[in-house]
Protein backbone atom coordinates (compact mmCIF):
# COMPACT_ATOMS: atom_id res chain seq x y z
CA UNK A 1 0.00 0.00 0.00
CA UNK A 2 1.09 3.52 -0.68
CA UNK A 3 0.22 5.12 2.61
CA UNK A 4 3.69 5.35 4.08
CA UNK A 5 5.46 8.48 5.21
CA UNK A 6 4.13 12.01 5.21
CA UNK A 7 0.71 11.33 6.72
CA UNK A 8 0.12 13.48 9.76
CA UNK A 9 -2.61 12.06 11.97
CA UNK A 10 -4.63 9.17 10.62
CA UNK A 11 -8.29 10.13 10.53
CA UNK A 12 -9.76 7.07 8.85
CA UNK A 13 -8.08 3.70 9.30
CA UNK A 14 -9.29 0.44 7.75
CA UNK A 15 -7.40 -2.78 8.48
CA UNK A 16 -8.38 -6.00 6.75
CA UNK A 17 -11.89 -4.65 6.59
CA UNK A 18 -14.61 -6.69 4.90
CA UNK A 19 -18.36 -6.27 4.60
CA UNK A 20 -20.78 -8.96 3.58
CA UNK A 21 -24.49 -8.39 3.02
CA UNK A 22 -26.77 -11.31 3.74
CA UNK A 23 -29.42 -11.37 1.01
CA UNK A 24 -32.06 -13.84 -0.03
CA UNK A 25 -29.76 -15.01 -2.82
CA UNK A 26 -26.95 -15.75 -0.36
CA UNK A 27 -24.11 -13.57 0.94
CA UNK A 28 -22.83 -10.68 -1.21
CA UNK A 29 -19.21 -9.65 -0.59
CA UNK A 30 -19.45 -5.89 -0.91
CA UNK A 31 -15.94 -5.29 0.42
CA UNK A 32 -13.02 -7.61 1.04
CA UNK A 33 -9.67 -7.06 2.75
CA UNK A 34 -9.63 -3.26 2.55
CA UNK A 35 -6.51 -1.62 4.02
CA UNK A 36 -6.41 2.15 3.86
CA UNK A 37 -5.26 5.04 6.02
CA UNK A 38 -6.51 8.54 5.33
CA UNK A 39 -4.57 11.36 6.98
CA UNK A 40 -5.86 14.68 8.21
CA UNK A 41 -6.52 17.23 5.49
CA UNK A 42 -6.32 14.74 2.62
CA UNK A 43 -8.70 14.75 -0.32
CA UNK A 44 -9.23 11.09 -1.19
CA UNK A 45 -11.35 9.98 -4.14
CA UNK A 46 -12.80 6.50 -4.52
CA UNK A 47 -13.33 5.46 -8.10
CA UNK A 48 -14.49 2.26 -9.70
CA UNK A 49 -17.34 0.65 -11.62
CA UNK A 50 -20.69 0.17 -9.92
CA UNK A 51 -20.69 -2.70 -7.47
CA UNK A 52 -17.06 -2.10 -6.42
CA UNK A 53 -18.11 -1.11 -2.92
CA UNK A 54 -16.98 2.54 -3.02
CA UNK A 55 -20.31 3.82 -1.69
CA UNK A 56 -20.47 0.98 0.83
CA UNK A 57 -17.03 1.95 2.14
CA UNK A 58 -18.12 5.57 2.54
CA UNK A 59 -21.32 4.47 4.28
CA UNK A 60 -19.27 2.25 6.59
CA UNK A 61 -17.12 5.24 7.58
CA UNK A 62 -20.40 7.06 8.34
CA UNK A 63 -21.63 4.09 10.41
CA UNK A 64 -24.58 3.64 8.03
CA UNK A 65 -23.22 0.13 7.32
CA UNK A 66 -21.18 -2.04 9.66
CA UNK A 67 -18.04 -4.03 8.71
CA UNK A 68 -18.34 -7.77 9.19
CA UNK A 69 -14.56 -8.39 9.25
CA UNK A 70 -11.44 -6.48 10.24
CA UNK A 71 -11.46 -3.07 11.86
CA UNK A 72 -12.43 0.44 10.83
CA UNK A 73 -11.74 3.47 13.02
CA UNK A 74 -12.59 7.13 12.56
CA UNK A 75 -10.56 9.58 14.65
CA UNK A 76 -9.40 6.54 16.64
CA UNK A 77 -13.00 5.66 17.58
CA UNK A 78 -15.52 3.23 16.17
CA UNK A 79 -17.57 4.79 13.35
CA UNK A 80 -20.63 4.70 15.62
CA UNK A 81 -18.89 6.66 18.35
CA UNK A 82 -17.52 9.06 15.72
CA UNK A 83 -21.04 9.61 14.42
CA UNK A 84 -22.31 10.38 17.90
CA UNK A 85 -19.36 12.79 18.26
CA UNK A 86 -20.53 14.44 15.01
CA UNK A 87 -17.21 13.77 13.31
CA UNK A 88 -18.42 14.07 9.74
CA UNK A 89 -20.86 15.69 7.35
CA UNK A 90 -22.34 13.54 4.59
CA UNK A 91 -23.42 14.72 1.14
CA UNK A 92 -25.53 12.29 -0.87
CA UNK A 93 -25.96 12.03 -4.62
CA UNK A 94 -29.29 13.84 -4.42
CA UNK A 95 -29.54 17.01 -2.35
CA UNK A 96 -32.18 15.50 -0.04
CA UNK A 97 -33.39 18.86 1.21
CA UNK A 98 -36.67 18.83 3.11
CA UNK A 99 -39.27 20.57 0.94
CA UNK A 100 -41.20 21.98 3.92
CA UNK A 101 -38.17 23.90 5.14
CA UNK A 102 -36.51 26.92 3.53
CA UNK A 103 -32.88 26.66 2.46
CA UNK A 104 -31.84 28.33 5.73
CA UNK A 105 -34.21 26.02 7.62
CA UNK A 106 -32.61 22.98 6.01
CA UNK A 107 -29.12 24.11 6.92
CA UNK A 108 -30.33 24.87 10.44
CA UNK A 109 -31.78 21.36 10.86
CA UNK A 110 -28.59 19.53 11.94
CA UNK A 111 -27.80 22.48 14.23
CA UNK A 112 -31.23 22.16 15.88
CA UNK A 113 -30.69 18.44 16.37
CA UNK A 114 -27.25 18.99 17.84
CA UNK A 115 -28.56 21.63 20.21
CA UNK A 116 -26.75 24.76 19.07
CA UNK A 117 -28.09 28.01 20.54
CA UNK A 118 -30.42 30.08 18.38
CA UNK A 119 -27.91 32.89 17.82
CA UNK A 120 -25.19 30.43 16.92
CA UNK A 121 -27.57 28.71 14.47
CA UNK A 122 -28.28 31.98 12.66
CA UNK A 123 -24.64 32.94 12.52
CA UNK A 124 -23.54 29.55 11.17
CA UNK A 125 -26.30 29.45 8.56
CA UNK A 126 -25.22 32.85 7.26
CA UNK A 127 -21.58 31.80 7.19
CA UNK A 128 -22.02 28.54 5.25
CA UNK A 129 -24.52 30.14 2.84
CA UNK A 130 -21.79 32.63 1.97
CA UNK A 131 -19.24 29.80 1.74
CA UNK A 132 -21.22 28.04 -1.01
CA UNK A 133 -22.15 31.30 -2.71
CA UNK A 134 -25.84 31.20 -1.85
CA UNK A 135 -26.17 34.44 0.13
CA UNK A 136 -29.67 35.82 -0.10
CA UNK A 137 -31.24 32.48 -0.96
CA UNK A 138 -31.89 31.44 2.64
CA UNK A 139 -35.59 32.23 2.49
CA UNK A 140 -36.26 30.29 -0.73
CA UNK A 141 -37.69 26.81 -0.69
CA UNK A 142 -35.62 23.98 -2.22
CA UNK A 143 -38.07 23.43 -5.07
CA UNK A 144 -37.59 27.05 -6.12
CA UNK A 145 -33.87 26.48 -6.83
CA UNK A 146 -31.99 24.70 -9.63
CA UNK A 147 -30.41 21.28 -9.10
CA UNK A 148 -26.92 22.75 -8.79
CA UNK A 149 -28.03 25.29 -6.19
CA UNK A 150 -29.83 22.56 -4.23
CA UNK A 151 -26.65 20.49 -4.18
CA UNK A 152 -24.67 23.52 -2.98
CA UNK A 153 -27.22 23.98 -0.21
CA UNK A 154 -26.78 20.35 0.81
CA UNK A 155 -23.01 20.89 0.97
CA UNK A 156 -23.63 23.97 3.13
CA UNK A 157 -25.78 21.82 5.40
CA UNK A 158 -22.95 19.28 5.75
CA UNK A 159 -20.52 22.08 6.57
CA UNK A 160 -22.75 23.91 9.05
CA UNK A 161 -21.73 22.00 12.17
CA UNK A 162 -18.03 22.11 11.35
CA UNK A 163 -17.22 18.41 11.27
CA UNK A 164 -13.58 17.61 10.45
CA UNK A 165 -14.50 15.06 7.81
CA UNK A 166 -16.66 15.63 4.74
CA UNK A 167 -17.95 12.49 3.02
CA UNK A 168 -19.38 13.02 -0.46
CA UNK A 169 -21.08 10.25 -2.38
CA UNK A 170 -21.20 11.18 -6.08
CA UNK A 171 -22.49 14.61 -5.11
CA UNK A 172 -22.44 15.96 -8.67
CA UNK A 173 -23.40 12.74 -10.47
CA UNK A 174 -26.82 14.02 -11.45
CA UNK A 175 -25.67 17.43 -12.69
CA UNK A 176 -24.61 18.52 -16.15
CA UNK A 177 -20.96 18.95 -17.14
CA UNK A 178 -20.85 22.75 -16.89
CA UNK A 179 -22.41 22.97 -13.45
CA UNK A 180 -20.21 20.08 -12.41
CA UNK A 181 -17.01 21.89 -13.43
CA UNK A 182 -18.02 24.97 -11.44
CA UNK A 183 -18.91 22.97 -8.35
CA UNK A 184 -15.66 21.00 -8.60
CA UNK A 185 -13.73 24.27 -8.54
CA UNK A 186 -15.77 25.45 -5.58
CA UNK A 187 -15.19 22.24 -3.66
CA UNK A 188 -11.45 22.66 -4.12
CA UNK A 189 -11.62 26.24 -2.84
CA UNK A 190 -13.73 25.12 0.07
CA UNK A 191 -11.25 22.40 0.89
CA UNK A 192 -8.36 24.88 0.75
CA UNK A 193 -10.19 27.29 3.05
CA UNK A 194 -11.51 24.82 5.61
CA UNK A 195 -8.69 22.22 5.57
CA UNK A 196 -11.15 19.40 6.07
CA UNK A 197 -10.50 15.76 5.30
CA UNK A 198 -12.64 14.82 2.32
CA UNK A 199 -13.71 11.39 1.11
CA UNK A 200 -15.23 11.64 -2.36
CA UNK A 201 -16.93 8.86 -4.33
CA UNK A 202 -17.14 9.30 -8.09
CA UNK A 203 -17.20 7.34 -11.31
CA UNK A 204 -15.64 10.12 -13.35
CA UNK A 205 -11.88 9.84 -13.94
CA UNK A 206 -11.30 13.56 -14.68
CA UNK A 207 -13.26 14.54 -11.57
CA UNK A 208 -11.21 12.17 -9.38
CA UNK A 209 -7.88 13.33 -10.79
CA UNK A 210 -8.80 17.01 -10.68
CA UNK A 211 -9.92 17.00 -7.06
CA UNK A 212 -7.82 14.49 -5.17
CA UNK A 213 -4.52 14.29 -3.39
CA UNK A 214 -4.95 10.52 -3.54
CA UNK A 215 -7.07 8.34 -5.79
CA UNK A 216 -8.23 4.94 -4.60
CA UNK A 217 -9.07 2.65 -7.52
CA UNK A 218 -11.50 -0.14 -6.68
CA UNK A 219 -12.89 -3.15 -8.52
CA UNK A 220 -15.95 -5.32 -8.03
CA UNK A 221 -16.76 -8.94 -7.11
CA UNK A 222 -15.64 -8.79 -4.37
CA UNK A 223 -15.23 -5.04 -3.82
CA UNK A 224 -11.56 -4.35 -3.14
CA UNK A 225 -8.81 -1.75 -3.58
CA UNK A 226 -6.64 -2.42 -6.63
CA UNK A 227 -4.48 0.72 -6.71
CA UNK A 228 -3.81 3.84 -4.66
CA UNK A 229 -2.37 6.75 -6.65
CA UNK A 230 -0.66 9.76 -5.06
CA UNK A 231 -1.32 12.88 -7.09
CA UNK A 232 1.75 15.05 -7.85
CA UNK A 233 -0.50 17.97 -8.85
CA UNK A 234 -0.08 21.19 -6.82
CA UNK A 235 -2.74 22.16 -4.31
CA UNK A 236 -3.75 25.16 -6.36
CA UNK A 237 -5.50 23.81 -9.44
CA UNK A 238 -7.06 25.95 -12.16
CA UNK A 239 -9.54 24.14 -14.43
CA UNK A 240 -7.09 24.05 -17.36
CA UNK A 241 -4.66 21.93 -15.35
CA UNK A 242 -6.70 19.14 -16.90
CA UNK A 243 -4.82 19.65 -20.17
CA UNK A 244 -1.36 19.30 -18.59
CA UNK A 245 0.78 16.20 -19.24
CA UNK A 246 0.88 15.35 -15.49
CA UNK A 247 -2.91 15.33 -15.32
CA UNK A 248 -3.19 13.13 -18.40
CA UNK A 249 -0.56 10.74 -17.03
CA UNK A 250 -2.47 10.24 -13.79
CA UNK A 251 -5.77 9.87 -15.62
CA UNK A 252 -4.11 7.24 -17.79
CA UNK A 253 -2.89 5.34 -14.74
CA UNK A 254 -6.35 5.44 -13.18
CA UNK A 255 -7.85 4.08 -16.39
CA UNK A 256 -5.25 1.29 -16.49
CA UNK A 257 -6.06 0.47 -12.87
CA UNK A 258 -9.77 0.29 -13.61
CA UNK A 259 -9.14 -1.94 -16.61
CA UNK A 260 -6.81 -4.28 -14.69
CA UNK A 261 -9.35 -4.60 -11.91
CA UNK A 262 -11.94 -5.64 -14.42
CA UNK A 263 -9.76 -8.49 -15.71
CA UNK A 264 -10.76 -9.65 -19.16
CA UNK A 265 -14.27 -8.31 -18.91
CA UNK A 266 -13.58 -5.04 -20.70
CA UNK B 1 -97.41 24.83 -17.55
CA UNK B 2 -95.86 28.30 -17.84
CA UNK B 3 -93.70 27.50 -14.77
CA UNK B 4 -92.23 24.50 -16.52
CA UNK B 5 -91.49 26.34 -19.79
CA UNK B 6 -90.13 29.34 -17.95
CA UNK B 7 -87.72 27.13 -16.00
CA UNK B 8 -86.53 25.28 -19.10
CA UNK B 9 -86.00 28.54 -21.00
CA UNK B 10 -84.08 30.00 -18.03
CA UNK B 11 -81.96 26.86 -17.90
CA UNK B 12 -81.10 27.05 -21.62
CA UNK B 13 -80.39 30.78 -21.41
CA UNK B 14 -78.15 30.39 -18.35
CA UNK B 15 -76.36 27.51 -20.03
CA UNK B 16 -75.67 29.56 -23.15
CA UNK B 17 -74.58 32.52 -21.03
CA UNK B 18 -72.14 30.35 -19.04
CA UNK B 19 -70.65 28.88 -22.21
CA UNK B 20 -70.25 32.36 -23.67
CA UNK B 21 -68.74 33.68 -20.43
CA UNK B 22 -66.32 30.77 -20.04
CA UNK B 23 -64.85 31.45 -23.49
CA UNK B 24 -64.23 35.14 -22.83
CA UNK B 25 -60.88 36.47 -21.63
CA UNK B 26 -62.63 37.68 -18.43
CA UNK B 27 -63.11 34.01 -17.50
CA UNK B 28 -59.65 34.14 -15.92
CA UNK B 29 -60.69 36.69 -13.30
CA UNK B 30 -61.53 35.46 -9.82
CA UNK B 31 -65.04 36.95 -9.76
CA UNK B 32 -66.09 35.24 -12.99
CA UNK B 33 -64.57 31.97 -11.83
CA UNK B 34 -66.86 32.13 -8.80
CA UNK B 35 -69.84 33.41 -10.78
CA UNK B 36 -69.96 30.55 -13.28
CA UNK B 37 -70.50 27.73 -10.74
CA UNK B 38 -72.83 29.99 -8.72
CA UNK B 39 -75.02 30.55 -11.79
CA UNK B 40 -74.99 26.82 -12.39
CA UNK B 41 -76.26 26.20 -8.85
CA UNK B 42 -78.98 28.84 -9.16
CA UNK B 43 -80.05 27.33 -12.49
CA UNK B 44 -80.43 23.92 -10.89
CA UNK B 45 -82.63 25.36 -8.12
CA UNK B 46 -84.85 27.26 -10.58
CA UNK B 47 -85.20 24.24 -12.83
CA UNK B 48 -86.16 22.18 -9.76
CA UNK B 49 -88.69 24.80 -8.65
CA UNK B 50 -90.21 25.04 -12.15
CA UNK B 51 -90.57 21.30 -12.60
CA UNK B 52 -92.14 20.80 -9.17
CA UNK B 53 -94.64 23.63 -9.70
CA UNK B 54 -95.28 22.99 -13.40
CA UNK B 55 -95.93 19.27 -12.96
CA UNK B 56 -97.63 19.61 -9.57
CA UNK B 57 -95.26 17.15 -7.90
CA UNK B 58 -96.65 16.25 -4.45
CA UNK B 59 -94.58 17.62 -1.51
CA UNK B 60 -94.07 14.08 -0.20
CA UNK B 61 -92.23 13.09 -3.38
CA UNK B 62 -90.21 16.26 -3.86
CA UNK B 63 -90.88 19.62 -2.18
CA UNK B 64 -89.93 22.75 -4.11
CA UNK B 65 -86.81 24.67 -3.01
CA UNK B 66 -89.04 27.57 -1.97
CA UNK B 67 -91.02 25.26 0.33
CA UNK B 68 -87.80 23.90 1.84
CA UNK B 69 -86.52 27.44 2.33
CA UNK B 70 -89.79 28.42 4.03
CA UNK B 71 -89.45 25.45 6.39
CA UNK B 72 -85.84 26.38 7.16
CA UNK B 73 -86.86 29.95 8.00
CA UNK B 74 -89.84 28.88 10.08
CA UNK B 75 -87.88 26.34 12.15
CA UNK B 76 -84.51 28.04 12.59
CA UNK B 77 -84.33 27.47 16.39
CA UNK B 78 -85.10 23.77 15.94
CA UNK B 79 -82.50 23.39 13.19
CA UNK B 80 -79.93 25.30 15.24
CA UNK B 81 -80.56 23.04 18.25
CA UNK B 82 -80.22 19.94 16.08
CA UNK B 83 -77.02 21.34 14.56
CA UNK B 84 -75.43 21.87 17.97
CA UNK B 85 -76.53 18.45 19.21
CA UNK B 86 -75.44 16.41 16.18
CA UNK B 87 -72.65 18.31 14.47
CA UNK B 88 -70.90 20.13 17.29
CA UNK B 89 -71.40 17.69 20.16
CA UNK B 90 -71.64 14.35 18.37
CA UNK B 91 -69.64 14.60 15.15
CA UNK B 92 -66.97 17.15 16.07
CA UNK B 93 -65.99 15.70 19.45
CA UNK B 94 -65.99 12.19 18.03
CA UNK B 95 -63.89 13.39 15.10
CA UNK B 96 -61.29 15.02 17.33
CA UNK B 97 -61.08 12.04 19.69
CA UNK B 98 -61.04 9.47 16.88
CA UNK B 99 -58.46 11.23 14.70
CA UNK B 100 -56.24 12.05 17.67
CA UNK B 101 -56.34 8.45 18.89
CA UNK B 102 -55.64 7.18 15.37
CA UNK B 103 -52.51 9.33 14.95
CA UNK B 104 -51.18 8.31 18.40
CA UNK B 105 -51.92 4.65 17.66
CA UNK B 106 -50.12 4.95 14.32
CA UNK B 107 -47.02 6.24 16.11
CA UNK B 108 -47.23 3.37 18.62
CA UNK B 109 -47.59 0.91 15.73
CA UNK B 110 -44.61 2.48 14.01
CA UNK B 111 -42.52 2.15 17.17
CA UNK B 112 -43.27 -1.50 17.82
CA UNK B 113 -43.34 -4.34 15.27
CA UNK B 114 -45.44 -6.32 17.76
CA UNK B 115 -48.26 -3.76 17.60
CA UNK B 116 -47.79 -3.54 13.86
CA UNK B 117 -48.72 -7.18 13.51
CA UNK B 118 -51.53 -7.00 16.06
CA UNK B 119 -53.25 -3.61 15.91
CA UNK B 120 -53.68 -3.06 12.18
CA UNK B 121 -55.73 -6.24 11.70
CA UNK B 122 -57.88 -5.35 14.71
CA UNK B 123 -58.42 -1.83 13.34
CA UNK B 124 -59.35 -3.35 10.02
CA UNK B 125 -61.75 -5.76 11.74
CA UNK B 126 -63.51 -2.97 13.66
CA UNK B 127 -63.81 -0.87 10.50
CA UNK B 128 -65.47 -3.78 8.74
CA UNK B 129 -68.26 -4.03 11.35
CA UNK B 130 -71.57 -2.64 10.02
CA UNK B 131 -72.50 0.67 11.59
CA UNK B 132 -76.14 -0.34 12.03
CA UNK B 133 -74.86 -3.13 14.28
CA UNK B 134 -72.40 -1.06 16.28
CA UNK B 135 -74.59 2.00 16.79
CA UNK B 136 -77.31 0.36 18.95
CA UNK B 137 -74.64 -1.37 21.06
CA UNK B 138 -72.79 1.90 21.66
CA UNK B 139 -76.10 3.64 22.50
CA UNK B 140 -76.65 0.97 25.18
CA UNK B 141 -73.14 1.48 26.52
CA UNK B 142 -72.88 5.27 26.48
CA UNK B 143 -76.51 6.40 26.85
CA UNK B 144 -78.93 8.27 24.60
CA UNK B 145 -77.15 11.62 24.59
CA UNK B 146 -74.33 12.82 22.30
CA UNK B 147 -71.66 10.68 23.99
CA UNK B 148 -72.84 7.52 22.24
CA UNK B 149 -72.90 9.38 18.90
CA UNK B 150 -69.36 10.57 19.46
CA UNK B 151 -68.40 6.96 20.18
CA UNK B 152 -69.90 5.81 16.85
CA UNK B 153 -67.99 8.59 15.08
CA UNK B 154 -64.76 7.50 16.80
CA UNK B 155 -65.22 3.97 15.50
CA UNK B 156 -65.93 5.26 11.99
CA UNK B 157 -63.07 7.74 11.60
CA UNK B 158 -60.40 5.76 13.44
CA UNK B 159 -59.41 3.29 10.76
CA UNK B 160 -59.04 5.52 7.68
CA UNK B 161 -56.92 7.98 9.66
CA UNK B 162 -54.86 5.14 11.18
CA UNK B 163 -54.10 3.49 7.84
CA UNK B 164 -53.19 6.78 6.20
CA UNK B 165 -50.93 7.84 9.08
CA UNK B 166 -49.12 4.50 9.14
CA UNK B 167 -48.54 4.79 5.39
CA UNK B 168 -47.44 8.41 5.83
CA UNK B 169 -44.88 7.56 8.51
CA UNK B 170 -43.25 5.20 6.02
CA UNK B 171 -43.19 7.88 3.32
CA UNK B 172 -39.89 9.60 4.14
CA UNK B 173 -37.04 8.68 1.83
CA UNK B 174 -34.24 6.38 2.92
CA UNK B 175 -31.69 9.07 2.18
CA UNK B 176 -33.49 11.57 4.38
CA UNK B 177 -33.51 9.06 7.25
CA UNK B 178 -29.81 8.32 6.63
CA UNK B 179 -29.12 12.03 6.89
CA UNK B 180 -30.85 12.14 10.26
CA UNK B 181 -28.73 9.16 11.33
CA UNK B 182 -25.47 10.87 10.30
CA UNK B 183 -26.39 13.79 12.56
CA UNK B 184 -26.96 11.41 15.46
CA UNK B 185 -30.67 12.30 15.70
CA UNK B 186 -32.81 10.38 18.21
CA UNK B 187 -36.00 8.52 17.31
CA UNK B 188 -38.20 11.39 18.51
CA UNK B 189 -36.14 14.05 16.74
CA UNK B 190 -36.42 12.09 13.51
CA UNK B 191 -40.15 11.67 14.08
CA UNK B 192 -40.87 15.33 14.76
CA UNK B 193 -38.48 16.91 12.28
CA UNK B 194 -38.72 14.48 9.38
CA UNK B 195 -41.30 11.73 9.49
CA UNK B 196 -44.37 13.59 10.74
CA UNK B 197 -43.93 16.49 8.29
CA UNK B 198 -43.37 13.98 5.48
CA UNK B 199 -46.52 12.12 6.58
CA UNK B 200 -48.78 15.20 6.54
CA UNK B 201 -50.14 14.79 2.98
CA UNK B 202 -51.20 11.25 3.93
CA UNK B 203 -52.63 12.24 7.31
CA UNK B 204 -54.73 14.97 5.72
CA UNK B 205 -56.09 12.51 3.18
CA UNK B 206 -57.38 10.46 6.10
CA UNK B 207 -58.69 13.55 7.89
CA UNK B 208 -60.65 14.66 4.82
CA UNK B 209 -62.24 11.25 4.32
CA UNK B 210 -63.08 11.24 8.02
CA UNK B 211 -65.05 14.53 7.87
CA UNK B 212 -67.87 13.02 5.82
CA UNK B 213 -67.76 9.75 7.75
CA UNK B 214 -68.13 11.71 11.00
CA UNK B 215 -71.34 13.41 9.81
CA UNK B 216 -72.83 10.17 8.52
CA UNK B 217 -71.97 8.37 11.75
CA UNK B 218 -73.40 11.06 14.02
CA UNK B 219 -76.68 11.32 12.08
CA UNK B 220 -77.26 7.61 11.56
CA UNK B 221 -76.45 6.79 15.20
CA UNK B 222 -79.41 8.93 16.29
CA UNK B 223 -81.77 6.53 14.55
CA UNK B 224 -81.04 4.05 17.35
CA UNK B 225 -82.02 6.23 20.27
CA UNK B 226 -81.45 9.87 21.13
CA UNK B 227 -82.93 12.70 23.20
CA UNK B 228 -85.74 14.60 21.41
CA UNK B 229 -83.30 16.69 19.37
CA UNK B 230 -80.61 16.03 16.80
CA UNK B 231 -80.58 15.85 13.02
CA UNK B 232 -80.97 12.09 12.79
CA UNK B 233 -83.81 12.10 15.32
CA UNK B 234 -85.57 14.92 13.44
CA UNK B 235 -85.22 13.15 10.09
CA UNK B 236 -86.61 9.86 11.38
CA UNK B 237 -89.62 11.49 13.11
CA UNK B 238 -90.31 13.85 10.20
CA UNK B 239 -90.39 10.90 7.80
CA UNK B 240 -92.96 9.30 10.14
CA UNK B 241 -95.12 12.42 9.92
CA UNK B 242 -94.68 12.67 6.12
CA UNK B 243 -93.30 16.21 6.55
CA UNK B 244 -90.65 15.74 3.91
CA UNK B 245 -89.94 19.46 3.75
CA UNK B 246 -88.39 19.11 7.24
CA UNK B 247 -86.28 16.16 6.07
CA UNK B 248 -85.02 18.27 3.16
CA UNK B 249 -84.31 21.17 5.48
CA UNK B 250 -82.13 18.93 7.67
CA UNK B 251 -80.42 17.55 4.57
CA UNK B 252 -79.66 21.11 3.47
CA UNK B 253 -78.13 21.89 6.88
CA UNK B 254 -76.13 18.65 6.84
CA UNK B 255 -74.85 19.33 3.32
CA UNK B 256 -73.80 22.87 4.23
CA UNK B 257 -72.17 21.75 7.48
CA UNK B 258 -70.40 18.86 5.75
CA UNK B 259 -69.04 21.07 2.97
CA UNK B 260 -67.88 23.68 5.47
CA UNK B 261 -66.24 21.00 7.65
CA UNK B 262 -64.42 19.54 4.65
CA UNK B 263 -63.49 23.01 3.43
CA UNK B 264 -61.91 23.97 6.76
CA UNK B 265 -59.83 20.77 6.85
CA UNK B 266 -58.77 21.27 3.21
CA UNK B 267 -57.79 24.86 4.02
CA UNK B 268 -55.64 23.75 6.96
CA UNK B 269 -54.11 21.11 4.71
CA UNK B 270 -53.19 23.74 2.17
CA UNK B 271 -51.37 25.69 4.86
CA UNK B 272 -49.54 22.68 6.31
CA UNK B 273 -48.56 20.87 3.10
CA UNK B 274 -47.89 23.93 0.92
CA UNK B 275 -44.59 22.28 -0.07
CA UNK B 276 -46.14 19.15 -1.55
CA UNK B 277 -46.25 18.95 -5.37
CA UNK B 278 -50.03 18.47 -5.23
CA UNK B 279 -50.43 21.87 -3.53
CA UNK B 280 -47.58 23.82 -5.14
CA UNK B 281 -49.29 24.39 -8.47
CA UNK B 282 -52.34 26.05 -6.91
CA UNK B 283 -51.57 29.51 -5.65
Amino acid sequence: MKDTAGIATPVIEAKGMGLTFETNDGPVHALKDVNLTVGKGEFVSFIGPSGCGKTTFLRAIAALEHPTEGTLTVNGMTPDAARQARAYGYVFQAAGLYPWRTIAGNIRLPLEIMGFSRDEQEERVERVLALVDLDGFGRKFPWQLSGGMQQRASIARALAFDADILLMDEPFGALDEIVRDRLNEEVLKLWARTEKTIGFVTHSIPEAVYLSTRIVVMSPRPGRITDVIESPLPKDRPLDIRDSPEFIAIAHRVREGLRAGHGDEV
Amino acid sequence: MSWLWGAVIFWLAAWAFNVWLANRPVARSRAVQLFIPALFGVTLLILWEGIVRGLDVPGVILPAPSAIWATIRASLPVLAGDFVQTILKGALSGYLIGCGAAVLTAIAIDRSPFLQRGLLPIGNFVAALPIVGIAPILVMWFGFDWQSKAAVVVVMVFFPVLVNTVAGLAASERMQRDLMATWGASYWQTLVKLRLPAAMPFIFNGLKIATTLALIGAIVAEFFGSPTRGMGFRISTAVGQLSLDMVWAEIAVAALAGSAFYGVVALIEKGVTFWHPSQRGRT
